[in-house]
């Protein structure tokens, strides 16, 4: 692999500029002449907008413009989509209410967009902010889904009656019926998954910048996917043309899937400012961003599993309500459905598997994809059913599992997808070795004679990433395919760019891209850049989230490099007189197999531009472009074990140990895939202890900030024990299969597993505050 | 307005400012100082530290006002010309950052609290010390041993010159 080529620890290229302050964030950007933008965000829940008058606030010092709802629709700007229609079992469309990028009628939810005023400063504007008067006419909130869906619950779209936007189902009704019904054993539970708020560190922010000598928008952006967004602000919401839209998005501060989408305010700035006649910009406030920001999770599911008389399930039955707040985000149908029911089968070999979700508008925030998108609730489902099923049927939690393992590959699952590879008993092994499970009983025994509470839980975990061959997800709904592309540019001297549509911000591209060339070509990691997160500058790419830079965006890059070494070996062989198939290229060199004639790999770059000589009919130039379209999902997978201890005087849960044993498939860069199972961890441990979204029932937020909503820090923490035992994917040139989500899909279970066995209760809602874990010890104790 | 002046990254510095421009304000959009970050609203997650007076002070806590007169560290003033601050070297040999949006806070802090505890760290001090400063990529995992690591390297480094200048 060489110091610096496939599976070192090679330490991050793009570190320097971030540990010297020289990152560069869309707050970072200066244009000449730019200004400084505040929305008016609605206050109420639920409201009729009456009146808007801004008359007071145009004359506030240094204001330049206040624009609303009603001038962008005269200026044609479309209103916000879903990118991925979802049919309900009765044949019809998802039914999706009206979203525009500045509310005209009415608002739906605290933080709705409804005004943007434009002034001097960011100080001049929040004044004059204030001094836009809206009148309002309140209407009754519903946040809770299975409230909304209840007759006489309030109307928040005319197009979706009783807020039921769709009713879908997946997999086979009776079969899963008839196995519950000759069950051995059944187990029943109501699952409810947290409501999250995915706080990217650095808040979303848009610079949005008309020249109008040249009629060209520009678009600085915190997006996870710049050409996705030009896309859609082109076809959608007729900003502008794509040929005159560039959107770039620069250094991006963390995303976790809340930078996917294409929100209002980088619409309406850009709108903005072609109207006023200056760049504009705006950066969310850490409130503006708990309150617009897409928000994840909040599932509530009833559950039935079956089991025959020797343990093995036999059907899994799920009802589902989802959360999809105000408006539909654009990738917000696929993740209580493609990305959650297909995942219910887990790492089990289950005959029959039914799942019914339903998708429910309220007075919340828009729900979309955050860190797993629909895995972790799945996940969350099936690893709370197991543990359950297994303290019920008095076997123990691995016993189990491993009774239910799939073992051979390819496997067919009842919910549409095939297991590629994997070996589950392998990562549960290595979890159980690396906690030393068998020293539980032992531990909980000194524990207890201190006063604590001991428990330990495990969650088995499987994921689909690599998102996705296009047809398939296109059968299913998409809008749009989700391959990517890539452009090896070899440059005269031999230096190289690749340009890449996948989009780095926090998982390390510039060093893992780079590392596959230096491991074909042998040439130094310095000699390599990646460019990325420019539409003028790279072609067109899908973006990184679903875990899939690593499945689908590096083979990409494989597929370049395939077509680059073979060009430069022609080129070679050519030079050289020799044949073809004798060309090695290693360490910097091109060379004939088996003699000591070479050349040096710039010189092999040089010739294909200078062109003097070429073999007959080759065009000059070293560089070339691929796109790969997957021809699968990947399917990491892995188990995850949690030990905690609990006092039961204060209910403070102390995580004693976490431990990971991942199946990633091949790995480029440990360090990178360590790092991204540690933050993954975190997050999941932070909605299984310290995180959650609540509104009133008024529909205001409650943890609108970092004194409300508790984010994990350092000392909420341990040090995890983290591994992996792979697996290679066989979809894919490199056989990886994505490392991003994992963390935070595995965790939760595994650390609800444990609390719920260190108090002997049967469940325990998330998060498990130290409020809440006292209350339920109090509750057994009486 | 008020007269801000101030000593920042070895510079001497003045201009004027609204009254209620904060320190991280002034710093960013009046100097360019870029690399100090604003993550929240309520002085929580710490993206903004640097040092004033040799302390870590979160730039967002603090008027520009009120820093005047005083000596600012920023995180572009912590390397020594060319060379790595070692708390900065040890966050990258480490992998203790990933999207970098923290990162800044987060070694202002360190540098701080390495400074503070000569007789040195262990992994419960420094999760301790770490109360004020957010990061929701890494977590924190990594950070901490980088800090702990540059600890190390920091106090050989101090016994080092200790017996060279003996």
């Amino acid at each position: 692999m060489g110091i610096e080529g496939v599976g070192a620890r090679v330490a991050r290229k793009e570190d320097k500029r971030f540990i010297t302050g020289g990152g560069r964030y869309v707050d970072d950007m200066v244009v000449p002449g730019m200004k400084h933008a505040v929305f008016v965000r609605s206050p109420h829940a639920h409201a009729q907008i009456k009146k808007i008058d801004v008359k007071k606030a145009q004359a506030m010092p240094g204001v330049v413009g206040v624009l609303t709802g009603k001038e962008l629709k005269a200026d044609g700007i479309g209103n916000l989509i879903c990118g991925w229609m979802i049919h309900s079992k009765d044949g019809t469309p998802m039914k999706m209410g009206a979203w525009s990028p500045l509310a005209v009628d009415k608002v739906r939810y605290v933080g709705d967009a409804v005004v943007i005023v434009v002034a001097d400063t960011k100080g001049q504007a929040r004044d004059a902010a204030e001094a836009v008067e809206i009148t309002y006419k309140e209407l009754k909130a519903v946040v809770d889904a299975t409230k909304a869906i209840q007759p006489g619950a309030p109307q928040i779209h005319a197009e979706a009656e009783n807020n039921l936007i769709f009713d879908w189902e997946l997999g086979d009704a009776k079969a899963t019926d008839a196995a519950i019904k000759s069950a051995a054993h059944v187990t029943r539970m109501k699952i409810v998954n947290n409501r999250l708020v995915p706080n990217a560190m650095e808040p979303r922010a848009a610079l949005g910048h008309y020249d109008k000598a040249e009629d060209h928008y520009t678009c600085w952006t915190t997006s996870q996917n710049p050409h996705v967004a030009r896309l859609v602000m082109s076809a959608f919401y007729n900003v502008a043309p794509e040929n005159k839209l560039r959107v770039i998005a620069p250094d991006v501060g963390g995303g976790f899937g809340s930078k996917i989408y294409i929100y209002p305010e980088e619409i309406v700035c850009l709108w903005a400012s072609k109207k006023i006649g200056v760049p504009v910009k705006w950066v969310a406030d850490r409130t503006e961003s708990f309150l617009s920001d897409a928000h994840g999770r909040d599932h509530v599911s009833t559950v039935e599993m079956a089991f025959d008389k020797d343990n093995r399930i036999t059907g899994l039955k799920v009802d589902t309500i989802a959360n999809l707040g105000a408006y539909m985000s654009l990738f917000s149908s696929c993740v209580p459905t493609y990305l959650y029911a297909t995942l219910l089968s887990g790492q089990y070999d289950i005959p029959a598997i039914h799942a019914n979700v339903r998708a429910v508008y309220t007075n919340t925030a828009p729900v979309d994809a955050y860190r797993g998108a629909g895995r972790p609730e799945a996940t969350y489902v099936l690893e709370r059913m197991m543990e359950t099923a297994a303290r019920e049927l008095g076997v123990s939690p691995a016993e189990l599992r491993r009774r239910n393992f799939i073992t051979s590959f390819p496997h067919q699952t009842p919910v549409i997808m095939t297991y590629d590879a994997g070996d589950y008993n392998a990562s549960l092994d290595a979890a159980m070795k690396a906690a030393d499970y068998a020293g539980f009983a032992r531990r909980k025994a000194e524990a207890a004679k201190q006063g604590k509470l001991r428990g330990i839980g495990m969650s088995c975990y499987i994921e689909a990433c690599g998102l996705a061959p296009s047809s398939a997800v296109g059968s299913l709904g998409a809008g749009v395919g989700l391959w990517e592309s890539a452009e090896v540019r070899v440059n005269a001297v031999g230096t190289i760019e690749v340009l890449t549509g996948s989009h780095s911000h926090g998982q390390g591209h510039e060093t893992t891209f780079a590392q596959l060339v230096t491991q074909r070509f042998g040439v130094p990691i310095d000699s390599v850049s990646i460019v990325h997160g420019d539409t003028d500058k790279v072609q067109m790419g899908m973006g990184t989230y679903g875990s899939r830079s690593g499945a689908v965006g590096m083979s990409a890059i494989v597929k370049a490099l395939d077509k680059v070494e073979a060009k430069a070996k022609k080129i070679a062989a050519h030079l050289l007189e020799a044949d073809e198939g004798d060309i090695v290229i290693e360490n910097g060199e091109v060379k004939v197999a088996g003699t000591d004639k070479s050349l040096p790999w710039f010189q092999v770059a040089l010739a294909s531009y200078t062109a003097h000589n070429l073999p007959a009919g080759m065009e000059p130039g070293l560089k070339e472009t691929a796109f790969y379209d997957p021809s699968n999902f990947t399917f990491p997978a892995g188990c995850y074990i949690c030990e905690v201890e609990i006092d039961p005087e204060t209910g403070l849960t102390e995580i004693i140990q976490f431990v990971a044993a991942d199946d990633f498939g091949n790995i480029i860069n440990p360090m990178i895939v360590e790092g991204q199972v540690h933050g993954g961890i975190a997050q999941g441990v932070g909605q299984a202890l310290l995180e959650g979204a609540h509104y009133d029932r008024n529909g205001q937020l409650l943890t609108a900030s970092y004194m409300d909503y508790t984010m994990p820090r350092a000392g909420d923490l341990p040090s995890f024990k983290v591994s992996t035992s792979n697996t290679p994917c066989p979809g894919n040139p490199l056989g990886v299969k994505g490392c991003g989500e994992a963390g935070a899909i595995g965790s939760p279970p595994a650390v609800i597993n444990a609390i719920t066995d260190a108090l002997g209760v049967v469940d325990i809602p998330m998060p498990a505050s130290p409020a809440t874990v006292w209350a339920a010890i109090h509750a057994n104790k009486h | 307005m008020s007269d801000v002046s101030f000593t920042v990254n070895g510079r001497r510095v003045s201009g004027s400012a609204e009254d209620r421009t904060l320190l991280v304000h002034f710093l960013r959009e009046h100097l360019g100082l870029t690399g100090t970050h604003v993550g929240c609203d309520t002085s929580q997650c710490g993206a903004c530290v640097v040092h004033v007076d040799g302390k870590a002070v979160k730039s967002c806590t603090m008027l520009a006002a009120q820093a005047s007169g005083s000596t600012i560290v920023t995180i572009e003033g912590l390397a020594d010309g060319a060379e790595l601050h070692p708390v900065q070297a040890s966050f990258k040999e480490h992998h203790g950052l990933q999207c970098g949006f923290c990162t800044p806070g987060m070694i202002m802090t360190a540098t701080d609290m390495i400074a503070r505890h000569p007789e040195g760290l262990d992994e419960a001090m420094v999760r301790a010390e770490l109360e004020g400063n957010i990061c929701r990529c890494t977590g924190y995992h990594n950070i901490v041993k980088a800090i702990l690591a540059a600890s190390e390297t920091m106090a050989k480094g101090a016994k080092g010159k200790a017996k060279q200048a003996a």
